[in-house]
């Protein structure tokens, strides 16, 4: 911006002097606003001091991604080197592969989880009884469970030797397969497995929003003589649809952040099967601990948290453009 | 479900006998992990892994709990983090989910876009570990695996959700009588809020329990070691020293007594066993307590 004209300067005061009643009053009133909710407020500040620190600071670190970091220097300290470290994602070979791993697994996820989590709440509905709570606490076991007693689990399917799945393999006569030394299992374990992990969650959510439906629906639709499938399809799953699309959009947020826990537990770690549960988190994960690649690692977590929140935010202004009820904000 | 509908007998059938199977799949794993441990080294060797063991044994419990010591101090560790953390959380989240809810706070569209931009853009892996490690100076400390997971905007949605259905007119009925925002929050919501308070409080105490990333970032001394890490580093110990070429020879050969896959399977029971006991009596609360709302008003 260029300097201010004499002429303008000349006015200056004036402006001010007619402003500041206004600014004052403004401040005035919000200020009381500030005693009337001041009670609200200070319920909500310790949560807002830790997000402050735990969630806003570390967004400051962001422009690790472009400097060459140093402990002794610090983040402001570190010297500035442009896009250089995000040069490995364009001369490693592995890039294109975590990338396309990453994506297509998480693709996999939502689709499959979303589809089975509905389809089950939508069955669950129609049942009552005790025998809805037996099946909710079974296919809730496996969410409560670590990655890492996944992994264990893991184990005792895919061990060579004593594996179970080997064992199966073995009373049929098929030969003993070296599960973590392969490449195509994987596409299909590592789906499947993320699926029994979070279908109890996920359908407990879309089963709680629709008991949340009021049964007045309900009770005119079989008035009318509506049948429980056309129930589902002109009731319940209209009425739920925000509930979808916001979980959807969420998922989308994370679409390039892969299931670290999953991918590096269960797989085992093993080079030979990389090529199919190699991802982004894995990848940076190995580089950081084992190079102690801190550079690399910057420029991906600035990647993943840039495009997650361009999917974001484009995903919830088509559903806005759409159906504006069922956006996320 | 509430409807008054006589429902089909036939087809009710069939959907139970659907999430009979359905249930039988997904709970195969646990069992076929408890029998192994159950399974005698010999009869493992021999037919491989069986849903029921081909001979019972508890040889692998008694090695565990042989030398308890490391695996006591991780319980240790791992309960402390769960009471700890499950108490701040669920205070810190009610705390923040309750003016979220109320519609006549002045400043809900601001904080609400406050926190919920956490949920959709973060500084990522390095800047966090940097804030941790070289800001807060939280390495090898009980907090560093506390205060991570404290307050998550997931959560403060599903509460959120629960509290915008409680009735206005009870706070405003209390304000008549002249209760302060804070009364109103400790003595009525709070309580109102239970089924709500059970559900996060179960979510949030299994995060705490199965927490292992912060602890692989944070924890390299072994008196701060939680079960589950424990886990892992009997997992990668495992695989170094049986496969790695820089393993000396004498590694290899502490390999030969490492833990058996019974016993390793008998760990990972014990790790996680105590938790999945407790869920069932927080289940009636679950369906209650489960709400996520869109973040519009």
């Amino acid at each position: 911006m260029g300097k201010p004209e004499p002429a303008e300067l000349s006015t200056l005061p004036g402006n001010t002097g007619r402003r500041q009643p206004a600014v004052l009053r403004w401040v005035r009133s919000e200020f009381r606003h500030l005693r009337k909710n001041r009670e609200l407020l200070l319920l909500a500040l310790p949560g807002i001091l830790f997000k402050l620190v735990i969630a806003y600071f570390p967004m400051v670190g962001l422009i690790l991604a472009f400097k060459f970091f140093r402990y002794d220097e610090g983040i402001f300290g570190s010297k500035w080197v442009g896009l250089q470290n995000f040069e490995f994602l364009f001369k490693a070979q592995d890039a294109f592969r975590i990338i396309r791993n990453t994506l297509l697994y998480n693709f996999s996820y939502i689709i499959l989880g979303t589809v089975s989590a509905l389809l089950l709440a939508l069955l669950l509905n129609e049942l009552s009884g005790r025998l809805v709570k037996v099946y909710q606490t079974t296919m809730f076991l496996p969410f409560f469970i670590s990655m890492v007693i996944v992994g264990y689990i893991g184990n005792a399917f895919f061990d060579f030797q004593n594996g179970y799945l080997n064992t199966l393999l073995g009373y049929v006569g098929i030969d003993p397969h070296n599960w973590y030394l392969e490449t195509t299992p994987w596409i299909f374990i590592l789906p499947l497995v993320s699926l029994w992990k979070g279908i109890g969650f996920s359908t407990l959510i879309y089963y709680a929003g629709m008991t949340g439906i009021n049964p007045d629906y309900y009770e005119a639709a079989t008035l009318d003589g509506a049948t429980r499938v056309q129930m589902m399809r002109r009731i319940t799953l209209p009425l739920i649809r925000p509930l979808i699309i916001i979980l959807f959009i969420l998922g989308l947020g994370n679409i390039i952040r892969g299931d670290f826990g999953l991918h590096y537990f269960l797989p085992n770690n093993v080079g030979p099967n990389f090529p199919t549960t190699d991802i982004i988190d894995t990848y940076v994960y190995r580089a950081l601990t084992k190079l102690g690649d801190i550079n690399s690692a910057a420029a991906v977590g600035f990647l993943q948290s840039v495009v997650g929140l361009i999917t974001v935010v484009t995903a919830n202004y088509v559903v806005r453009k759409i159906d504006d009820d069922s956006a996320l904000f | 479900m509430n409807m008054n509908t006589a429902k089909s007998a036939p087809s009710n059938f069939g959907i139970n006998v659907f999430f009979i199977i359905v249930c039988l799949m997904i709970a195969l794993p646990f069992l076929l992990v408890i029998s192994i441990s159950l399974t005698s080294e010999d009869a493992l060797s021999q037919f491989g892994y069986n849903l029921l063991p081909k001979a019972w044994s508890f040889e692998a419990y008694r090695i565990v709990f042989e030398k308890p010591t490391t695996l006591l101090r991780g319980y240790g560790v791992t309960i402390l983090i769960t009471v700890i953390g499950t108490v701040l959380s669920l205070l810190l989240t009610a705390m923040m989910a309750y003016p979220l809810s109320r519609r006549d706070f002045r400043y809900n569209r601001q904080l609400t876009f406050f926190v919920f931009f956490t949920m959709l853009f973060n500084g990522g892996l390095i800047p966090f570990y940097i804030l941790m490690t070289q800001y807060l100076h939280l390495k090898n400390t009980l907090a560093a695996l506390i205060i991570p997971g404290l307050l998550s905007p997931f959560n403060i949605m599903i509460m959120k959700g629960f509290l915008d259905k409680i009735s206005k007119e009870i706070i405003e009925s209390a304000k008549v009588d002249g209760a302060r925002e804070f009364r109103i929050f400790f003595q009525i919501i709070l309580p109102l809020s239970t089924p709500a308070l059970a559900t996060l409080g179960l979510l949030i105490s299994f995060g705490y329990w199965n927490e292992w990333f912060n602890a692989l970032l944070f924890i390299d001394n072994d008196k701060f070691i939680p079960l589950q890490l424990l886990l892992v580093r009997i997992l990668s110990q495992a695989d170094f020293l049986a496969n790695s070429p820089m393993a000396e020879v004498s590694d290899k050969l502490k390999y030969a007594s490492f833990p058996t896959l019974s016993v390793r399977m008998a760990m990972a029971i014990v790790a996680s066993g105590p938790m999945l006991l407790i869920f069932p009596f927080f289940q009636k609360y679950f369906v209650k307590g489960i709400t996520v709302g869109s973040l519009k008003e």
